[in-house]
């Protein structure tokens, strides 16, 4: 049995819970079903790079960056995104060129592309990704490694029309 | 007998210091920085070193100095923590911008900016009052609550900073030193009565 007792610290719990409802209602447009698109992470700009050159590796690889891109709602597989990649790596800075890549996903809407081993930068270990091919609306994502040890990453994107 | 005592306590504060920078020194990381990121990042790790002399300097827990000798030394030692962390964050802003802006305006995705950054409020407020603590007339009582509480927050933020980095740093020898600041701020504020009325 579950005695609700009302006292501040409930009472503080409960309208932060009901705020916080009410505002992300307020903020993102209603969406009766489906998929929900990826917003941009802080960050995940940084040190970008416009019309990164799509490549079959950046470098001398050894690291795997991988994905999905998926259509907001019904979550259809996008073929044919372009998907630019880039981080602090073994053989250069984030803001250097040849750090910066970009590969298509395929019919699935999958990507993969190889690049060399990530390390931790500003403090963690992370990569940039960027969609901003303007047929959807452009998303950043930077998601950062479980441990600096790890050969490969992930980020998964799910876009809204632009 | 008293020797060896003093011999001791300054060989702990000498490694304590000293083997977290050997330590990071050391570190495959550096291979694949620039100059001015890895000058940064060591002038952090300084700045945390001479975060655990600063309370055992005032409170003279450092055999064979004078109480006048150490009060100097946390003066100047107080200055350099400032530079170095002014180093820290102009290091790390020339090395990649859009991050240090995104720490400094609390917007960063990393959970360890904000504690680095509002220590480094902390520490040019002390700085800063300390300067001017004559021509604003702080009295000994004012000065000390804002000096100790400035304190507080830099001791806390710099080592919650300081341990959710993953950096050049070595995680033993970084999490020693951590514990020793914490240490020895908590014990110098014990030991002066910071908070107590003076009678």
């Amino acid at each position: 049995m579950a005695n609700f007792v009302l006292n501040r610290r409930n009472l503080l719990a409960a309208g932060g819970s009901v705020l916080a409802a009410g505002v992300s209602g307020l903020l993102l447009p209603a969406r009766a079903q489906g998929l929900v698109p990826t917003p941009s992470m802080s960050g995940g700009s940084n040190n970008y790079l416009k019309g990164a050159p799509t490549v079959d590796r950046i470098g001398k690889g050894g690291f795997w960056m991988s994905g999905t891109v998926r259509r907001a709602g019904d979550g259809a597989p996008l073929a044919g995104q372009r998907i630019q990649i880039w981080a602090h790596t073994t053989e250069g800075q984030e803001h250097e060129p040849h750090s910066h890549g970009a590969t298509l996903t395929d019919k699935n809407g999958a990507f993969r592309l190889e690049m060399p081993q990530i390390i931790p930068i500003f403090g963690q270990p992370h990569g940039h990704l960027a969609y901003d091919s303007g047929e959807f609306k452009t998303v950043f994502l930077r998601p950062v490694m479980r441990s600096a040890k790890e050969t490969s990453l992930e980020a998964h994107f799910v876009l809204q029309p632009a | 007998m008293r020797l060896a005592k003093a011999t001791l306590i300054w060989a702990v504060l000498a490694a304590a210091v000293c083997v977290p920078i050997a330590a990071a020194a050391a570190s495959p990381l550096l291979a694949w920085r620039g100059p001015v990121y890895i000058l940064a990042g060591f002038a952090g790790i300084i700045a945390l070193g001479l975060m655990l002399v600063q309370p055992l300097l005032i409170a003279g827990y450092l055999p064979g100095l004078s109480a006048y000798r150490g009060r100097r030394a946390h003066h100047w030692i107080g200055g350099a923590l400032a530079v170095a962390v002014l180093v820290h964050v102009g290091g790390l802003w020339i090395t990649s911008p859009p991050d240090m802006i995104d720490a400094l305006l609390f917007a960063s995705p990393t959970p360890f900016s904000p504690w680095g950054v509002i220590a480094m409020w902390a520490i040019f407020a002390v700085a800063l009052l300390a300067a001017l603590r004559r021509r604003l007339g702080l009295g000994p009582r004012t000065w000390r609550i804002a000096h100790m509480s400035l304190a507080v927050v830099i001791v806390v933020g710099s080592v919650v900073h300081g341990m959710l980095v993953e950096g050049a740093m070595e995680t033993v020898s970084k999490t020693a030193l951590c514990a020793l600041v914490l240490a020895a701020a908590i014990k110098v504020m014990a030991d002066l009565r910071v908070w107590r009325k003076r009678t």
